[in-house]
């Protein structure tokens, strides 16, 4: 069938069967490379988008359930050229070993940030208790996120 | 001539660089002078470096990245070594057509190995432009020195770079190790925390990952899989169930190997989904339960060996003997990209493109699978999540494989799903460890007897001739030799890795009791056998300073004479002062051990601070403090995102981990049934690297697992006063009596 959706602020029609799973239709109709298949069954969050501003893993949610939703992937959060302020930190904190698990991270802290500018380092971590990193970046992906929130409290351009 | 062309690009996807090496013209033969680390067995440096026109320094390596930095410590290397900027290099992944054969990427040897050959190489290169400028300027090499890639005679910038005197031939020569690589004083790239270079495009999610790479006509296939390797199959002929489903282009068969393969991904899941509904399974009963695992390697077939041996005291000297029995479950490495593999058969030649540790054993082990000589197979290396070890991919490779040679023409994309990677890939080997030590009249220990029963730790599929370790090719209708175990032998040792104790005891004896077959599959874990055996001899050491009232610290001090593991001791002992650790905090301990991985890598002593919960028996792991020592560091920000990293992965396995067995076979299939610490549990965790800039760089990747173990454990026995010599730290286990 035929699903209009907005894909990073562009509208997207995909000719797709129903039940498939956003992340492929992200990944493997549109190339996106930020959402990571992890799982499959929604337990480890790399394969996080915001749907109309809210983290979902894109592995379980089918496409025809966000037909005319607005869905964000690490492509739309930031590029090299404007970068969001989560993405800099993460450069700046060098907060990742492999980095697959990046994506999931900076799109929740992307929406946590949305809802709590100024939060605790316990209440990222209770952000991110749902996303899994295997390497050990725990730490310096917690300073990042911190680092984020405070450089928008300081009005930085990104 | 070198030419570089773009390889099967896509929008949005790897674009493939590669070298179509030169066939050499020896413009130097090799003198009698030892080249250095990898660069011995590779000594051609055009399969090591390139210099483009424009300036651009290609570095080839034959080490992968795993997540781990290679690439940019490498690249630090060369740029230090040829002058050029840091920014200038690019570093290709390991390809089998044209990198230098550096083996696997293991056992934390990249910088020490690939680190000595780049500077060789780097050097001898920097050398060899400096002679061709000095025929263009005309003047005496000697006078010649370069800066960012830019000529200065005299110390005056000239209108000559690099890429201006490079030719195609420039660099066709054998290293002859005859250039000096700078004094460390003059370092001014080496030694510098340097942003990674793969980090800004993985956070700006450009294609960075094998998952990342999209070809042309590619098909989608999933394996499908008992996992019980050697389970029998009963499957009726008749598979229209399958057949009919949408985009279903192929069901290949081969004795129990089992794969669909479709035109979209969604498809090839559906596919595999209603092909496993028709497959019967007939599984063997595993011989061991989860609390019989140490029963049973004890009893099981063994080769036995001692590995270590030295008898220097006298009859009545040991006054008191205590021992003590420690063990270890079977561990995943659950890494967080399940494995996958894009083969593709063309005419004559097989692709495969694969997260390997080792695309060259993998060529042989794949070429012997699939029936064609090794130089019809190419194996090209792209990065996917971090591995630790030896995971799933090299099998995945090999499944891909299998499916492409049945479906020549198309590029053939195989992802394995959650449960193949928990249930395909090899463990960790469970393990048990047993201490006895002798005390003499006055505290110190002086006999130390240590017996290590153990899986092997490796069985990688290295080359044609242990083509039977990979998993499918036990499956195939012609099932290939399964190989001997790899019994990877004293002073790196598998089993038996860092069991020979550090410490300076008069005499002492180890043993390895490595079983011949386990009911498991089982390979390298990042450390092997050096979790069980540091955390065996670090918590007895502690167990036996607290039964002789001794300091933790200085008891291991009293019985060490090696001053750099004497010196991490120390330094952690400032640390723990400045951190506050000695002062009291309610249900809270605090437990140190230390190592130095391998007994010939990093140095790395770790004091944990614990918090435990009796009623609940949960362990809260509140703050490690590491001091390390790795001799000449390249990068520091790497280094200490290595032990971090390390730190907490260990205290996952250490107070979580383990793969659970039922009846029917392992029963962690996902993050649910196999759970690892998540962001509230995980520890604060703070490096200090020592400074050893005149010493060797040593490996940093494996340092941290062992002495986390351990640390642990006697951080819990200080709180509580319970001692558990069983991993993981369970609450169960902190709960019993």
């Amino acid at each position: 069938m035929t699903i209009n959706l907005t894909v990073n602020h562009k509208q997207v029609q995909l000719d797709i069967e129903p039940d498939t799973p956003l992340l492929f239709a992200l990944r493997n109709d549109l190339q996106l490379n930020g959402p990571k298949f992890g799982c499959g069954v929604a337990q480890c969050g790399a394969c996080t988008v915001l749907v109309d501003g809210n983290p979902v893993r894109s592995c379980v949610m089918p496409v025809v359930a966000v037909a005319g939703r607005a869905v964000l992937t690490l492509e739309g959060l930031g590029n090299r050229q404007q970068p969001h302020r989560l993405q800099s930190a993460f450069i700046k904190e060098q907060a990742m070993q492999c980095g697959y698990c990046s994506n999931g991270m900076m799109m929740t802290a992307a929406a946590l940030l949305q809802k709590n500018k100024t939060p605790t380092d316990e209440q990222i971590r209770s952000a991110l208790r749902g996303n899994l990193c295997r390497c050990g970046a725990h730490g310096r992906i917690v300073r990042a996120v911190g680092a984020a929130a405070r450089s928008e409290q300081k009005g930085d351009a990104s | 001539m070198t030419t570089r062309r773009r390889f099967l690009q896509g929008a949005g996807s790897i674009v493939l660089y590669f070298n179509i090496a030169p066939t050499s013209v020896v413009a130097a033969q090799a003198t009698a002078v030892d080249l250095p680390g990898s660069l011995a067995a590779n000594p051609d440096l055009d399969t090591w470096l390139s210099i483009s026109a424009d300036g651009w320094v290609t570095l080839s390596p034959g080490k992968c990245e795993l997540g781990q930095g290679i690439q940019t410590a490498l690249a630090q290397i060369a740029a230090e070594e040829l002058d050029v900027s840091f920014t200038r290099v690019r570093v290709a992944n390991v390809d089998t057509a044209v990198s230098p054969n550096e083996a696997y990427t293991n056992g934390s040897r990249s910088v020490e190995l690939s680190g000595a050959a780049v500077r060789a190489a780097a050097a001898e290169v920097r050398a060899i432009l400096i002679e061709l400028a000095a025929d263009k300027l005309a003047v005496d090499s000697e006078k010649i020195d370069v800066r960012n890639g830019v000529f200065l005679v005299g110390g005056v910038q000239t209108a000559l770079d690099y890429g201006a005197v490079v030719t195609d031939r420039s660099l066709s020569r054998k290293a002859t190790g005859s250039a000096l690589p700078k004094h460390r004083d003059h370092y001014r790239i080496v030694g510098k925390s340097l942003p990674r270079i793969d980090i800004s495009g993985k956070v700006f999610a450009e294609a960075a990952y094998i998952q990342d790479i999209r070809m042309a006509g590619m098909l989608h296939a999933r394996v499908v899989r008992s996992g019980d390797r050697d389970a029998k199959l009963q499957l009726p002929t008749e598979l229209d169930a399958v057949w009919k489903l949408p985009g279903v282009v192929k069901i290949v068969r081969d004795g129990t190997f089992l794969a669909v393969v479709s035109e979209r991904e969604e498809q090839a899941v559906n596919a595999a989904k209603a092909l496993a509904r028709l497959c019967q399974w007939e599984t063997a009963e595993l011989p061991l339960q989860e609390r019989t695992i140490s029963e049973w390697l004890k009893k099981a077939p063994a080769d036995v060996k001692t590995v270590a041996e030295r008898a220097s005291i006298g009859p009545g000297e040991v006054t008191r003997t205590v021992s003590a029995v420690y063990s270890r479950p079977f561990q995943a490495h659950a890494s967080m990209s399940p494995s996958m593999a894009i083969a593709y058969r063309s005419d004559d030649q097989l692709t495969v493109w694969s997260h390997t540790q080792g695309v060259f054993m993998l060529r042989g082990a794949i070429a012997k699978l699939v029936g064609l000589d090794e130089a019809s197979v190419r194996l090209i290396n792209a990065e996917a999540a971090g591995c630790y070890g030896h995971n799933g991919a090299d099998d995945a490779a090999a499944d891909a494989a299998l499916i492409a040679m049945q479906v020549p023409g198309r590029p053939i994309r195989l992802q394995w799903s959650r449960a193949d990677e928990f249930l395909g890939e090899p463990y960790g080997s469970a393990m048990s460890t047993k201490i006895s030590a002798g005390l003499n009249a006055s505290g110190t220990i002086v006999d130390w007897q240590c017996d290590v029963w153990s899986g092997t730790h490796s069985i990688r599929p290295a080359g044609a001739k242990r083509a039977g370790n990979l998993l499918a090719a036990r499956q195939i209708a012609k099932p290939l030799p399964l190989p001997a175990v790899g019994n990877i032998p004293q002073p790196r040792g598998g089993a038996d890795r860092n069991a020979v104790p550090l410490y300076a005891f008069a005499s002492h004896r180890i043993t390895k009791h490595l079983v011949a077959q386990m009911p498991l599959r089982v390979s390298a874990l990042r450390g092997l056998g050096a979790y069980m055996n540091v955390f065996a001899i670090e918590s007895f050491m502690d167990e036996i300073a607290y039964a002789e009232g001794v300091d933790a610290i200085e008891f291991r001090i009293r019985h060490l004479q090696d001053r750099r593991a004497i010196g991490v001791l120390e330094k952690l002992r400032e640390q723990m002062a400045a951190a506050d650790f000695d002062s009291e905090v309610p249900l809270a301990g605090v437990g140190i051990a230390m190592a130095q991985y391998k007994n010939s890598g990093a140095y790395c002593a770790i004091a944990m601070r614990v918090i435990v919960d009796s009623a609940s028996g949960q362990i809260k792991l509140d703050r490690a403090l590491c001091a390390v020592d790795i001799g000449l560091v390249i990068n520091p920000d790497g280094a200490i995102n290595q032990i971090e990293g390390g730190v907490i992965q260990s205290s996952s396995w250490t107070v979580k981990e383990q793969v659970r067995l039922g009846n029917a076979g392992v029963e962690s299939i996902d993050w649910a049934s196999y759970p690892i610490l998540t962001f509230p549990e995980v520890p604060q965790v703070e490096v200090v690297l020592m400074e050893q800039p005149n010493e060797p760089s040593l490996g940093v990747g494996e340092a941290a697992q062992g002495p986390t173990a351990a640390a642990i454990a006697n951080a819990v026995a200080s709180a509580t006063g319970m001692r558990i010599r069983d991993l993981p730290l369970t609450p169960a286990r902190l709960q019993k009596p």
